[in-house]
């Protein structure tokens, strides 16, 4: 019981020790690296969220995390639908969807500042390109899985397409989706700090590149502490929505 | 003593306008799956309002397929379907479905699984109120008044079941399909569905088509029963039970029909 507390408390242990013991290493040979060490790095968190100076990025940051996400899911949850639903729509798309996933989403980043210019919409469109997939295909398999006698009831109820899908599919379907969503997060999350590196002046990503162009290491290390939390505060978020939808 | 004698049966029951003799009525029906050999041909048969039928047949016979076709889940190939006189063409209303498997939605309780469907476009309009009193009714008809809140995951099999058939006469059917709806329970509780469902059928003035490959089912709960058999799948006889309910108290009658469904299946199997 108690080691659902100590076994993580020992790993994140583990990794300060090796921090600690890395950033000392290379400090002896390079002593502006002493600035990575933990002990600046927590000093340096603490005077950032102090000011107020690193908030106006955490909050700019989890806007285009939550434009991000909804376009996905306004685009990943019709499609996924069509998908699951229509063979043809199926053996169409597949293929393509297939290619496009496996494409870093960053690599359309010179293509969309051009056709979007520089500011929020190109890094909307890189992270909602990227998380739509996850979201799509859980979809999809949420459709194909969905129990045939609720659709056998829909039928004998003579159910409008529109009344199977918002009142059968759609709720039937919603385990998959947040299962999506949560990966879709994870991957956001991950593409938001390179996205936000370029065009920018505002946000998680573009403070880590303007520590380093300020050679503040040992900002650089607490915001890196600090997208971590809250990454795994958001993921910790759709996991708990995903338990309670199955649960109740 | 100042017995309450029930109106009925002081007065005949007002002919309704034009009533349909049977609320069912089939005739000469086929079904192939696409393009395939027939699963069943030449089926006609008739369900009378308030009477219990038994579709009996070993698995495989194509009785399960029947009952989708006279529900009109699926369209004939071949034949006709008269519903309250009227040609059916697509699920009416007033005919409602009970499967092997409750299939109840898990992202609503009870009550909203008794409920379901109720406002589709395609069912009769009926006020909030009037709505909430038949789920209400429903459950209470089943012997689950007061668990309306429960989920269908916090539900066991037989209740689960109780569930569905609430769902089934929350439409105020006339006629109520059921394929095999309880082979999925354990004995007791089947021989306790069994006798709820004869008694919902009476209570609620309701006829029943139940397919089922249980013989001693068919002989504790018919009026009727038809034997199908044969490729492609056909009514190979019919038994009109006239034993007094309930039938457990009639060992004799009982054994005597079931010997004689027993050997019709062996007529059957030597053909």
């Amino acid at each position: 019981m108690s080691a659902r507390f100590i076994l993580p408390l020992a790993g994140l242990l583990g990794a300060l020790l090796l921090w600690l013991a890395g950033s000392a290493w290379l400090a002896h040979g390079m002593p502006i690296a002493a600035d990575f060490a933990p002990a600046p790095s927590a000093d340096a968190l603490w005077q950032l969220l102090g000011s107020g100076e690193l908030w106006p990025h955490v909050l700019v940051s989890l806007k285009r995390v939550a434009v991000g996400l909804l376009l996905a899911i306004a685009i990943g949850v019709p499609l996924g639908v069509l998908t699951g639903l229509s063979r043809r729509f199926a053996q169409g798309t597949t293929p393509l969807f297939q290619f496009l996933r496996m494409v870093s989403p960053l690599s359309w980043m010179p293509l969309a500042v051009m056709v979007l210019g520089v500011g929020d919409a190109p890094v909307y469109f890189l992270l909602a390109f990227a998380a739509v997939w996850p979201i799509l295909l859980n979809t999809a398999s949420g459709v194909a899985q969905l129990d045939p006698n609720w659709l056998l009831l829909a039928r004998s109820l003579s159910a409008t397409r529109r009344e199977t899908v918002l009142r059968v599919v759609l709720p039937g379907i919603t385990a998959h989706i947040l299962t999506g969503v949560r990966l879709a997060i994870g991957i956001i999350w991950i593409v938001l700090v390179p996205a936000e590196m370029l065009g920018v002046s505002a946000g998680l990503g573009y403070f880590i590149l303007d520590t380093r162009d300020r050679l503040a290491y040992s900002e650089l290390m607490a915001v890196i502490v600090l997208v971590g939390a809250l990454g795994y505060a958001l993921d910790h978020l759709a996991r708990s929505a995903h338990a309670r939808w199955l649960h109740r | 003593m100042n017995a309450v004698v029930p109106r009925s049966l002081l007065r005949p029951e007002p002919a309704a306008p034009a009533a349909p003799v049977s609320t069912l009525r089939a005739r000469d029906l086929a079904y192939a799956y696409d393009g395939g050999r027939p699963v069943f041909s030449g089926v006609s048969l008739e369900v009378r309002p308030r009477e219990i039928v038994c579709l009996l047949g070993g698995s495989g016979c194509g009785k399960s397929s029947l009952l989708r076709v006279l529900a009109r889940l699926e369209a004939p190939a071949s034949g006709d379907i008269h519903f309250l006189g009227e040609p059916l063409q697509a699920p009416h209303p007033r005919a409602a479905l009970v499967f092997q498997q409750p299939g109840l939605l898990p992202w609503l309780d009870a009550a909203g699984n008794v409920g379901f469907g109720l406002d589709f476009e395609h069912q009769p309009r009926l006020a909030r109120s009037e709505r909430a009193a038949r789920v209400e009714h429903a459950l209470s008809a089943v012997g689950l008044a007061g668990h309306g809140h429960r989920y269908p995951a916090q539900l066991s099999g037989g209740m689960a079941q109780r569930v569905a058939l609430a769902r089934a006469l929350a439409r105020e059917p006339q006629l109520l399909f059921a394929d095999e709806p309880f082979s999925a329970l354990d004995a007791i509780t089947r021989a306790e569905m069994q006798a709820l469902l004869v008694e919902l059928v009476h209570r609620w003035h309701t006829a029943a088509l139940l397919v089922t490959h249980d013989i001693d089912e068919a002989i504790l709960v018919a009026d009727r029963i038809l034997l199908m058999g044969g490729t492609p799948g056909r009514i190979v006889r019919e038994w009109t039970v006239d034993i007094e309910r309930p039938r457990e108290a009639q060992p004799a009658a009982v054994t005597a029909l079931r010997l004689d469904i027993l050997n019709a299946l062996q007529v059957l199997r030597a053909h």
